[in-house]
């Protein structure tokens, strides 16, 4: 599986970030992309969610499923970690399980875990019945990654995946990004920390003008 | 596809059922709007009995579009929204069940309390009976139809006045054919059966569109 960005540019409120961006990633590789505030990061990851249209260009992912949209075969960690606080971390999850759960077949990965073998996998398993409301921001965060678990999507985008998590969580966290990329799997990190990872190359984006 | 779509319900249905979900918010207020009313046109109860259902559908009205806002609006901020885009669900599947979930969480208990609400403006029985069932099924349309002006004004933070103004124009049909239904028995003008027909067919034909007019307003908002 290969994903290609073929000189593409984006725009927010009329403003060009970049062009003529080009990278491939191939199966097992992980890309870092550094840069400073507003040098477009989360609109990148955001355009290959699919999230934001591209102004050129295309990306295209070789070798995913033919019928799919890019944006579908993708899990998204953004910012916010949509999760709703009156629910408990279990209710939360278990919607997010049932409606990330690919439509079609799956194409190689691994099998999804269930609720409380992801939770247990980010450490969390004790708070599995507690509101979100009541969970620590690095505890949140650990359940919305628990959440990239509970169904198989090849390509993974993460924005800051490391904000609020701790020594152990950000141990944990290189685990299960190590499993995904050993499993055949894409990831896309904006991060200004450096992502501890043997596979992991770096893309560059400069200030905008 | 099914269980994505029970699975959305049993969320929305939760999040409106617990503390600070909104869901008793509208009948308070539907209470008290229709408690104000004897209190600015007095007590006179022939008149009262005669505006009565322009009354409780006026309040019903309002107390529908109160936190249809927040429809969409925190599942944008709190970053739902761009995995339900690319979620197991279609947009408008999605809109639906969300609509769906919200009638049922905050107009039904409306439409069960209005008999009780008409008691207070002097109505009859048969009149309480005609007021409830032309809410019953008026309001799924008015719950629609703010859904179209909650994804128009999702990513703005003082959405809710903007939404009301886009959304009440939009309920004029529904209200006329609502209150000439419920007021049948009341000295209204028009027997029970035209009406409440054309209130059907409203409500319906907003089932079919409003959908895809909503799950339109948010893929732009998106972009």
């Amino acid at each position: 599986m290969r994903l290609r960005a073929d000189h593409i540019a984006i725009e927010r409120s009329g403003r060009r970030l970049f062009s003529e961006l080009s990278f491939e990633l191939q199966s097992g590789q992980a890309l870092a992309v550094r840069g400073p505030n507003g040098a477009g990061k989360t609109s990148l990851l955001r355009a290959v969610a699919g999230l934001l249209p591209l102004v050129e260009g295309a990306l295209s992912l070789e070798g995913g499923d033919e019928e799919a949209p890019l944006g579908e075969q993708t899990h998204y960690l953004g910012h916010a970690d949509a999760l709703k606080g009156a629910l408990s971390a279990r209710e939360n999850l278990a919607f997010w399980a049932a409606m990330l759960a690919p439509a079609g077949t799956l194409i190689g990965g691994k099998a999804p875990m269930s609720v409380p073998a992801a939770l247990d996998r980010v450490g969390l398993s004790h708070a599995i019945d507690l509101p979100v409301q009541a969970l620590s921001a690095g505890q949140k965060r650990r359940v919305a990654l628990a959440r990239l678990l509970l169904a198989w999507r090849p390509l993974w985008l993460l924005d800051e995946p490391l904000t609020a998590l701790d020594q152990a969580a950000q141990q944990r966290l290189h685990e299960i990004l190590r499993e995904h990329l050993a499993a055949g799997g894409l990831i896309v990190a904006a991060t200004h920390a450096p992502l501890d990872l043997e596979t992991s190359r770096e893309l560059r984006l400069e200030a905008a003008p | 596809m099914r269980k994505a779509a029970a699975a959305l319900f049993l969320r929305e249905w939760r999040i409106a059922r617990r503390i600070g979900g909104g869901a008793a918010i509208g009948l308070v207020f539907f209470l008290i709007l229709v408690t104000l009313i004897p209190f600015a046109v007095g007590p006179d109860q022939r008149l009262l009995g005669r505006i009565g259902p322009a009354v409780l559908w006026i309040a019903g009205l309002l107390a529908t579009l109160l936190g249809v806002d927040r429809l969409f609006q925190s599942d944008d901020e709190d970053g739902s929204l761009d995995l339900l885009v690319h979620g197991r669900l279609p947009l408008e599947l999605v809109v639906l069940v969300k609509c769906a979930a919200h009638w049922l969480a905050s107009a039904l208990p409306l439409v069960a309390a209005s008999p009780l609400f008409g008691l207070m403006l002097a109505l009859d029985g048969k009149a309480l009976g005609l007021v409830a069932a032309s809410l019953a099924v008026g309001t799924p349309a008015l719950t629609l139809i703010g859904a179209i002006g909650a994804s128009l004004t999702v990513s703005l933070r003082r959405g809710g006045l903007l939404l009301a103004i886009i959304a009440l124009p939009l309920t004029i049909p529904v209200l006329i054919f609502g209150v000439a239904a419920a007021s049948a028995a009341s000295g209204g003008a028009a027997p029970f059966a035209p009406p409440f027909l054309a209130l059907c067919a409203l409500t319906l034909a907003a089932v079919a569109g409003a959908p895809f007019a909503a799950a339109w307003a948010l893929r732009l908002a998106r972009g």
